[in-house]
């Protein structure tokens, strides 16, 4: 690409060749404009980073906040409050420094690599039964919906302590959140509304009567006020489902589209473990990427960004970087280290990411051993995306074994 | 191989005890990293560099020389 073709900003998100493909323009930014213009859902402008060493650096800078609230940043949506990341739903957690930490260290207690391990024999026979339902059911299936959905969400509330046969409410609740472009401001607005109504009626419920669970220790903890109690909530809610969700039936897909991947785990289980931060590494279908307000002047990438600039760190892009990974654009399951940024990195990388790891690696597990003769029911390019979501995901994954 | 933990800059994601459990732990109170094993064998070294390498907050140093 020449100077002249970045003169004008690119449209972001970019449109996608295939569901499981990364679009042509990350090679070419990566290569040529690493800090690339482009132009947000809003119509505001921000700058786009695809390599991998920018991308890590903003995303380990404190000096980059996680919340686009400045007067000057960009917003990046096109309803009126600008969504989920210029919202001050969350305003009452704090955002960096020490409260932040301390607020974070009072979460990931809960998400410790030892309580993961013990909560996995219980993620294995749920994904069991979660099976054996879909093959009662019959072939073809949607393995999203009958698996990929459910089961962490039954984690998660099963972590939270609320009923998880609220799932269809969350469901709501979390893609209006979530999605970019297809809720008026009104609906996004009453969906906060009736979320916050919902937690906030646990939150009560847990100080009268409290549970074994992470609200109910938060609320007898009495170091977090109400708000922030809501607050870290919705938000393990929302985050503790979505993605993970996605992130099965991309994974599974990505195995499958070239059936050799699957058999070779089925051959060998041992590398379960690195197959599946692969498939987080390869994973061309993140997300929106990870958007970042600086107020002073910086240099990122060769390129001084001036103060009150806002960026966006595209994660799967900088996955994909030659220059961190070799053979980057092939998906090697024996991978290793693997330090992708598909978690962020830094001071606000991913609480819940032992939590998606141990999801992930029981589903895996379950499926290899139940079903050997996993299979796509459809064509690999009649797969489809989920469109306008800043979580990255299949809008279904039709199986047969 | 000497292995060093910032408890600082630890953020608490678990990466480093679930490759290498016996070397890396988890305080109960707040998810931070504890060293179980300042100078582990020789047979976990390759999974302690991994640890290091995939760390979010690059909290762990490793003196190679020792």
């Amino acid at each position: 690409m020449t100077d002249s073709e970045h003169e004008q900003a690119l449209t972001y998100p970019f449109t996608r060749p295939a569901a499981l493909e990364p679009p042509a323009e990350w090679a070419e930014l990566r290569q040529g404009c690493p800090v690339a213009r482009v132009k947000l859902p809003s119509g505001d402008e921000a700058s786009l980073l695809t390599r991998y060493e920018d991308v890590k650096q903003v995303l380990s800078d404190p000096r980059f906040t996680r919340r686009l609230t400045a007067d000057d940043a960009a917003r990046i949506s096109d309803s009126e409050s600008g969504g989920v990341f210029n919202s001050d739903m969350a305003s009452s957690i704090p955002d960096g420094g020490e409260g932040h930490q301390q607020w974070r260290r009072r979460i990931t207690k809960w998400f410790t690599a030892r309580r993961m391990a013990s909560l996995r024999p219980g993620m294995e026979a749920m994904a069991e039964q979660l099976v054996d339902e879909m093959v009662e059911r019959g072939q073809p299936a949607d393995l999203k919906a009958s698996l990929g959905f459910p089961l962490p969400v039954w984690v998660i509330c099963d972590m939270l302590g609320v009923p998880d046969s609220d799932r269809d409410k969350f469901s709501h609740w979390s893609d209006a959140l979530l999605n970019l472009t297809r809720y008026t401001e009104a609906e996004l607005m009453a969906a906060q509304v009736e979320f916050f109504e919902y937690m906030s009626g646990h939150i009560t419920a847990k100080r009268k009567d409290p549970g074994d669970d992470l609200l109910s220790e938060l609320v007898a903890g009495g170091e977090m006020s109400d708000d922030q109690l809501v607050a870290t909530g919705m938000g393990l809610l929302v985050a503790g489902h979505e993605t993970t969700a996605n992130m099965i039936g991309k994974m599974v897909a990505m195995l499958l589209v070239d059936r050799r991947r699957w058999e070779a785990l089925l051959e060998d289980p041992s590398l379960i473990r690195t197959a599946v931060e692969e498939a987080l590494r390869y994973d061309a279908n993140l997300g929106f990427g990870m958007p970042r307000y600086i107020a002073e002047e910086v240099e990122v990438g060769g390129t001084v960004l001036p103060g009150g600039s806002t960026v966006l760190c595209d994660m799967a892009a900088a996955n994909r970087d030659e220059r961190a990974f070799e053979g980057a654009g092939d998906m090697n399951l024996t991978r290793s280290p693997n330090p992708h940024l598909t978690f962020g990195a830094g001071a606000h990388s991913c609480l819940g990411q032992p939590l998606a790891r141990t999801e992930l690696q029981a589903v895996l597990c379950v499926l290899l051993r139940k079903l050997p003769t996993l299979d796509l029911a459809v064509p690999a390019g009649d797969l489809r995306r989920v469109e306008g979501l800043v979580v990255g995901g299949l809008s279904e994954l039709p199986v047969r074994w | 191989m000497k292995v060093r933990v910032d408890d600082g800059k630890c953020c608490g994601a678990g990466t480093c005890v679930m490759l290498a459990p016996d070397v890396f732990d988890q305080r109960d109170e707040d998810g931070i990293v504890v060293l179980l094993d300042e100078t582990p064998p020789e047979r976990l070294h390759a999974t302690v560099r991994e640890a290091a390498g995939v760390c979010p907050a690059a909290a762990i140093e490793l003196d190679e020389n020792v």
